[in-house]
């Protein structure tokens, strides 16, 4: 079956087995391998995309439900070159170690402060409960979804005398 | 893992949707938000022959006040429940429930109606309807039938829904009196299952007696559990420290809990107590502190 749909501001129609999951389309159709497939039982996280600007894990979800949505993966998070605040606040933070998470995580971490402009420790603990770090490395996630947070605060005042 | 083939079809209208299941039958599975029907298709514990997405049918989002009852679509999702802040003092115990359903992923995706349905005896719904006496409206080309949720759950994964109906609507009669309510969850970890978790949920009467009482069991039999003697055993009753444990001992007795690796039976039994107890306690203060 056919479906369309917009995949990082681009719009995508694909033909598809009703039964493939998002992830897959995602990583073999599409060939965006930023996406990751970790425990492949909706428990990690490590499959996150955003559907329509909310975190959703996209092992558990099947390619016709993207019909007419809008889907954001890793690889939309960079503009022109330019990496994203939450890019920016994992790079400085070193909020990660092997990498494997990270995906799901910023994606987690970008929809959580679009929400919440200024979330507090426990509501980025809260907001990041979904996905998993094997590294052990929370601490750094949570300080850089907070780098992120204050560089956009900052943005949004600068310029505003 | 990938689900066994199947048949989709995602009608725009829900006359369609129910032509479809009057026309398949048990061959078919209502695809709303897919986070409990997903992972049994991968690990193909069901394998359709149709999945009808209901995901673009309009009218089953959404929840409202009307003629008593707070109407919440089959469809709305768990994040939206979270965020229904306006049912703080009427309906406590589906705020407190929302936030501790899996984790914020799955909740931005899963639906209230399609975890009813699922009725998973570990799923937190069950509870908490069996709490607030809530009403199921199940539509089918014949029809439209409304179920009581006392009764609804009746095995794992085994309702009052028949295979040619689906869940529109959940209504929840909200009454004048003072309420109070809370969902109490013991989980091993953020977003997993409930080990043990009970719901509350009371109304007091002008003279501060009980005047209904609803309570709910999740994770401790073959269903959600509505613990009718503790219920019973509170109403017309002043809502003291031993009229309350007396009810929560009869709720403990209710569960009918089976040991495993989240804990011993005797253990899920005493856990089901002290949360009735404790939920009991904050239903009452928060009753007690409500605007009539």
């Amino acid at each position: 079956m056919k479906v369309t749909f917009e995949i990082n501001g681009a719009e995508k129609s694909v033909d598809v087995e009703p039964r493939t999951l998002v992830v897959d389309l995602i990583r073999t159709k599409l060939g965006m391998t930023g996406t990751h497939i970790g425990c492949d039982t909706s428990n990690c996280g490590a499959c996150t995309v955003l559907l329509d600007g909310r975190p959703v894990k996209s092992c558990t979800l099947l390619a016709p439900m993207l019909e007419g949505k809008k889907v954001t993966t890793v690889e939309g998070l960079a503009k022109g070159g330019k990496l994203d605040s939450i890019q920016v606040g994992f790079h400085e933070e070193h909020g990660l170690q092997c990498g494997f998470c990270t995906p799901g995580m910023m994606l987690v971490g970008k929809a959580l402060i679009e929400a919440n402009p200024h979330p507090t420790e426990d509501e980025i603990r809260w907001g990041i409960s979904g996905n998993i770090c094997r590294c052990t490395g929370y601490m750094n996630i949570v300080k850089a979804i907070q780098h992120a947070a204050a560089a956009n605060a900052t943005e949004n005042t600068a310029g505003v005398a | 893992m990938f689900p066994a083939a199947f048949d989709y079809i995602a009608p725009g209208a829900l006359d369609e949707v129910l032509s479809l299941l009057g026309q398949h039958g048990d061959d078919a599975k209502v695809l709303a938000g897919g986070q409990s029907l997903i992972p049994l298709l991968k690990l193909r514990f069901a394998a359709p022959v149709i999945v009808i997405d209901i995901g673009r049918v309009d009218g089953l989002e959404g929840i409202r006040r009307e003629n008593g009852h707070v109407r919440i679509g089959a469809r709305t999702r768990h994040r939206d429940v979270e965020g229904a802040t306006d049912l703080r003092g009427t309906l406590d115990v589906l705020l407190d429930a929302a936030p501790l359903i899996s984790d914020p992923l799955i909740r931005n995706m899963g639906t209230v109606g399609g975890s009813i349905c699922h009725a998973d005896p570990a799923g937190d719904w069950g509870a908490v309807m069996l709490a607030v006496g809530a009403e199921f409206v199940l539509k089918s080309a014949g029809g439209e039938r409304v179920l009581p949720a006392a009764g609804f759950f009746q095995g794992p994964f085994t309702t009052g829904l028949q295979s040619n109906e689906v869940m529109t609507e959940i209504r929840i009669p909200v009454g004048t009196g003072k309420s109070g309510g809370t969902y109490l969850k013991l989980e091993r970890k953020v977003g997993d299952f409930a080990s043990v978790a009970a719901a509350v949920h009371i109304v007091l009467g002008g003279d501060g007696r009980v005047a209904s009482a609803g309570i709910g069991l999740c994770a401790v039999g073959a269903h959600s559990i509505k613990a009718t003697a503790a219920e019973a055993a509170l109403v017309g009753q002043e809502p003291t420290d031993d009229v309350i444990a007396a009810a929560a001992r009869l709720a403990g007795e209710a569960a009918e809990p089976k040991a495993d690796i989240r804990g011993s039976a005797e253990y899920k039994r005493d856990v089901a107590r002290v949360f009735v107890q404790r939920g009991l306690h904050t239903a009452v203060k928060r009753a007690q502190g409500a605007a009539a």
